[in-house]
């Protein structure tokens, strides 16, 4: 028993919690400034776009599609041109994005029209949700690096 | 006052979405981001919980705002958990990329009516 864990650890050493929690405290401010940001900005379109319990949460979708999409648009920056930044991603993609969008209010929203009585509508709520969630990360990523291609000074081949 | 809940809320759900995902990140090899799911699914279950509470009773309006829209709302994420599986997909990982929005979305399910049904009780 205690062979087999010491085996476990030689092989693929955890970090304790701490240290990791340590390591990541400081960009703690960032993500929070980021976050309190972004949920502002969700509360403002929920506030604009109100919907009767048991009907889409057009709110919702929004939110996150248009979250997902700057994603994309920034992940193809932070993981190219901006891979040098320190609290780009920390602020701008896990803070105002992560806190913009929502899984829980959507889950929420999904639970609801079950309640309501039309379980058809909450699955399509659902599906319409994820499918274009993943288009439009896509379409970030894609408009992203097209827009750093252009950005890029020609080349001039001899 | 109700924006500066929700800014209090999102102020504290986000850094405690990243320092959960990195936590739970070192603690694992699979393929799968369990940090993002673990932190979709208890943000869920908590917001089903104070959203039930509030249904029923006659608890404050502004602890749903602070705790539901501010911190289950910055604590759970649609972006990261819709870019992560995008990523898999990229990777070839279709069956992780599947099984991440099926887990993702079944669990989040339970974990929001057990929430409301616990908070209705």
């Amino acid at each position: 028993m205690e062979t087999d864990s010491d085996v476990e650890l030689a092989v693929r050493p955890a970090p304790h919690p701490w240290l990791v929690l340590r390591e990541h405290a400081h960009l703690v401010p960032m993500i929070s400034l980021g976050g309190a940001l972004g949920a502002l900005g969700r509360w403002g379109l929920a506030q604009a776009m109100p919907h009767p319990a048991g009907a889409w949460a057009w709110a919702t979708l929004w939110t996150n599609l248009g979250g997902a999409f700057l994603l994309g648009l920034l992940m193809s920056c932070v993981l190219t041109v901006w891979a040098h930044t320190r609290y780009v991603r920390p602020l701008l993609g896990v803070g105002v994005l992560g806190g913009f969008t929502t899984f829980s209010t959507a889950e929420l929203d999904t639970r609801g029209l079950v309640a309501a009585g039309h379980p058809g509508e909450a699955l399509a709520y659902v599906a319409t949700s994820v499918a274009l969630g993943l288009v439009a990360i896509m379409l970030g990523l894609g408009l992203g690096s097209a827009l750093l291609r252009r950005g890029r000074p020609r080349r001039v081949t001899p | 006052m109700t924006a500066l809940l929700v800014l209090l809320g999102g102020a504290i759900g986000a850094p405690t979405r990243y320092l959960v995902d990195v936590v739970v990140q070192s603690r694992h090899d699979s393929v799968l981001p369990w940090g993002t799911i673990s932190v979709n699914v208890a943000g869920s279950l908590l917001l089903g919980l104070v959203a039930g509470l509030t249904y029923v009773s006659d608890a404050p309006t502004w602890a749903l705002t602070l705790v539901g829209t501010g911190f289950c709302g910055a604590l759970t994420t649609f972006s990261t958990f819709s870019y992560e599986t995008v990523r898999l997909a990229e990777a070839g990982r279709w069956r992780a990329a599947t099984g991440n929005v099926v887990i993702s979305l079944v669990l989040g399910l339970v974990a929001v009516a057990i929430g409301w049904e616990l908070g209705t009780l």
